[in-house]
């Protein structure tokens, strides 16, 4: 190995291959479903359901490497990455319909990471069917945001009938509804729900519920009416009494001392940052190709290689914006490229999703800035890439509380000690 | 294909210069500051690393070939031990690798081995000039053709080890376009201040004015000249990879700091606004030296906005450096300010970056 920067071309081929669908099947269509909230754009459901199908990754944005050609030399592998380039490449198009992508989502990552073999094998199959399928993961409650500590939903195992009863409220589920109410166009999806079966383990008492599509006692309250990413359902799912099959607990269902459930939600995090921050640059990267090209268009030229004291502000503005960007980028590369190869990356997750929730906010509010009325006007995009782009610095941890990880990894101090 | 890991011979030059840094240019980057004078058993040291060596071929006297992307690696490590310790030991690059990238076959001939095969010796290069505006593409110092050889006129600053140099690069304006060119010591019209130059930071550093009164010198790279963007975009990857090591070193002084003094109870780096601060300094410092990789090895494979790209990593490490260093002094607070702390000097160090250019390249 040694220090590389080629874009491999296998991602090479797949970014050219979506921005096409970016700018033929987002861009043309972004403001429709900006402008009528909670409308569902099936025409890019469904055909990224097929597209996503006929690439055999087993439906869904996931993890996928080609394999090499029979004879051709070995490679290391570019799962991670490939998925970050594809997350950015969508989101550039329009990171509402990105983030309703059919494909298990966070609830499949859930799965994934705190899963035992009968369960991944029983619970990822479906996002390959026929109809496009979603899942979902829930863990914020009302009164439990970046405290997940505070978790108030409950799960009680009823022995007769060996099912969990869980009582909870959740909200601001990303796809909630989409994997929770049955649709006619959609697969049978389902929801991870993280609930105490101790509170007073605190931590250590938390677990993940499989509760599929449908379930007695949940219901969808609530589709949140947001800032931005509109074309994205935020689902508020009451649980009452819901019933689940006892084998739908992810990891052990009894508590020990040692906080192995929540391990794997933040295991969960470790990888999905880099990927969060990828569809944030995606964002970015979209509101300053458009400020470039609306300066250029009125005549207004970006020199480079000027001393600072020549150069004229909108273009010390545009460089603040390219460096940001392109160094941010390359911290999510960094962050995929070690998850690819098996390096501990929870100091570089955290770290590419600091940087990414301030540039990408950083970037659409100047581009805006900079524009005057063409960006306020929603007669561009511009206006609505500025909305999408704050919601990177909230979820998955917002910039705070991934600020919080970062120090407590340069500083070796345990949450206790950092609070 | 992406990856962001030094291959071995590099993690090698890595783990040398970096015991190098730690072990003597840290400990002697304060008096060194104070007493304006660096051993030269220190510098002779530094140079017997090989990292020049290194980076030029066995055809001119060295063993390797030049990397910018090695280069960056090997100046950040030293650049974290000083950064005044760095660039004096670096001084003889200022001649030899513009050489190498522009100079004729003769040209090469003549100097490199000189240079790569002895001791430490100051051969040096005078790009900046004294104006607010300084812009190295702009260069108010002039030159004219004068049959094979040019006249140059004009005045130099912060020049590195002028006073005994065996030879330097003066930098000039040829028909509106820089280019380079070789002056040997003794020249006539060539005059060096006595005095050294004073500037707020890197005062270990022996820098001199340099006048040009109608001196007579060669070219780099004879008669067609040169293509100077190749030498900029060096000297601009350099500064960004010195201004991550500077502020790498700042860093790691407040971290330990921070994890040592106690105040309201707990050790300040328990409470959120420096932990933040600190976070922010650690991904900063990151985001630039990827951003510095990335240059290098553009610059390395010929990629076509290389010069963009170095320009921008140059942009960004400076305002990095300044942010970081800043913080620093901030983290030790009032102890910050006393110069018998490390972070002082850093923060002064750290704001050259944006008034400084071709005093390292790589
Ligand atoms: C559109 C959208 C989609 C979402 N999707 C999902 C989803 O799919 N699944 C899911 O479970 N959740 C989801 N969330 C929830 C999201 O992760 C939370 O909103 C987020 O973690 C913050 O929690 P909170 O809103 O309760 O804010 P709070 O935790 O109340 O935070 C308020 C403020 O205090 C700061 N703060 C909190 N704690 C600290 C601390 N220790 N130190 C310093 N500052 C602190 C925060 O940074 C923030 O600025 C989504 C949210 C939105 C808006």
């Amino acid at each position: 190995m040694t220090i590389d920067f080629e874009t491999p071309k296998p991602i090479a081929q797949m970014q050219t291959m979506l921005q096409t669908v970016a700018e033929n099947m987002m861009r043309t269509t972004s403001r429709e479903f900006d402008e009528n909230e909670h409308a569902i754009p099936w025409g890019y459901v469904e055909f990224m359901h097929t597209a996503m199908r006929s690439m055999g990754g087993g439906g869904g944005l996931t993890v996928t490497d080609d394999k090499p050609k029979e004879g051709a030399e070995k490679r290391p592998p570019i799962g991670y990455q490939k998925l970050a380039a594809q997350i950015e490449m969508l989101s550039w198009g329009d990171v509402g319909y990105y983030l309703i992508t059919p494909g298990g989502g966070l609830g499949a990552a859930a799965v994934q990471a705190a899963g035992n073999a009968g369960q991944k094998a029983k619970f990822l199959a479906r996002f390959n069917d026929d109809k496009p399928t979603y899942a979902a993961m829930c863990m914020t409650e009302p009164g439990a945001g970046s405290d997940t500590s505070a978790i108030r939903a409950r799960a009680v195992l009823d022995e007769k009938t060996n099912e969990w009863i869980i009582n909870g409220e959740k909200i601001f589920v990303t796809a909630g509804d989409k994997s929770f109410t049955e649709y006619e166009k959609l697969g049978k999806g389902f929801v991870v729900v993280w609930a105490s079966i101790d509170p007073s383990a605190g931590r250590s008492g938390m677990r993940a519920f499989v509760v599929e599509s449908g379930a007695p006692g949940v219901k969808v309250t609530k589709l949140e009416h947001k800032l931005g990413i509109r074309a994205s359902d935020t689902a508020s799912i009451s649980l009452v009494d819901a019933r689940v099959p006892f084998e739908n607990i992810l990891g052990s269902p009894t508590v020990e001392k040692s906080t192995t459930g929540f391990k794997g939600a933040m295991a969960t995090f470790d990888a999905t940052r880099p990927l969060v921050a990828a569809s944030g640059l995606g964002v970015a990267r979209a509101a300053l190709e458009f400020l470039k090209e609306k300066l250029k268009e009125n005549g207004v030229e970006i020199r480079y290689g000027l001393p600072r004291q020549k150069l004229s502000n909108i273009e010390r503005e545009v460089f603040d914006m390219e460096i940001m960007l392109k160094s941010s980028w390359l911290m999510v590369l960094k962050a995929v490229w070690m998850a690819d190869n098996k390096k501990p990356n929870a100091l570089e997750s955290s770290m590419s999703k600091v940087k990414a929730g301030d540039v990408t906010t950083k970037v659409t509010q100047k581009a805006v800035e900079i524009l005057g009325p063409l960006g306020y006007s929603r007669e561009f995009l511009l206006e609505k890439w500025f909305r999408d782009a704050k919601i990177t610095d909230i979820y998955e941890g917002t910039g705070q509380i991934n600020r919080l990880v970062v120090a407590r990894q340069i500083l070796g101090y345990s949450g206790a000690e950092l609070r | 294909m992406y990856s962001f890991e030094p291959n071995e011979e590099q993690q090698m030059l890595i783990d040398a210069v970096g015991k190098y840094a730690a072990n003597d240019l840290r400990p002697a980057a304060h008096d060194a500051e104070e007493s304006r004078e660096l051993p030269k058993k220190l510098v002779s040291k530094g140079w017997e690393l090989g990292f020049l060596q290194a980076s030029t071929p066995e055809a001119y006297g060295g063993f390797g070939e030049r990397s910018a992307v090695t280069g960056a690696l090997a100046l950040e490590e030293m650049a974290f031990g000083d950064l005044a310790g760095a660039l004096a030991v670096l001084t003889p690059s200022l001649f030899a690798t513009p050489i190498l990238l522009g100079g004729s076959e003769e040209q090469k001939q003549e100097y490199l081995p000189r240079i790569v095969g002895g001791d430490w010796a100051p051969y040096t290069a005078a790009l900046m000039e004294m104006s607010f505006d300084f812009d190295p593409n702009a260069l108010k110092t002039s030159a004219k053709a004068d049959g094979d050889n040019y006249i140059l006129n004009g005045e130099k600053i912060f020049v590195p080890f002028a006073k005994d140099a065996e030879a330097l690069i003066v930098y000039a304006n040829l028909d509106g376009v820089t280019q380079g060119f070789i002056v040997t010591k003794g020249s006539a019209g060539l005059s060096i201040s006595e005095e050294r130059e004073k500037v707020m930071g890197l005062n270990a550093l022996p820098m001199y004015r340099v006048k040009l009164e109608n001196v007579s010198a060669s070219r780099l790279g004879g008669a067609s000249g040169h293509d100077f963007e190749l030498i900029l975009s060096a000297m601009r990857i350099a500064s960004a990879s010195a201004a991550v090591g500077v502020a790498r070193s700042s860093f790691e002084y407040a971290k330990n700091y921070a994890k040592e003094r106690d105040a309201f109870g707990v050790k300040i780096a328990q409470k959120q606004a420096i932990a933040f601060m600190l976070a922010e300094m650690a991904t900063e410092i990151e985001a630039m030296r990827l951003l510095t990789w990335e240059a290098a090895w553009k610059l390395d494979n010929n990629k076509d906005d290389a010069h963009i790209a170095a320009y921008l990593a140059q942009t960004g490490a400076a305002d990095m450096v300044m942010m970081v260093t800043d913080r620093g002094v901030q983290i030790y607070g009032g102890h910050g300010y006393i110069r018998e702390n490390p972070v002082e000097l850093l923060m002064r160090n750290g704001r050259g970056f944006s008034s400084l250019l071709g005093l390292v390249i790589l």
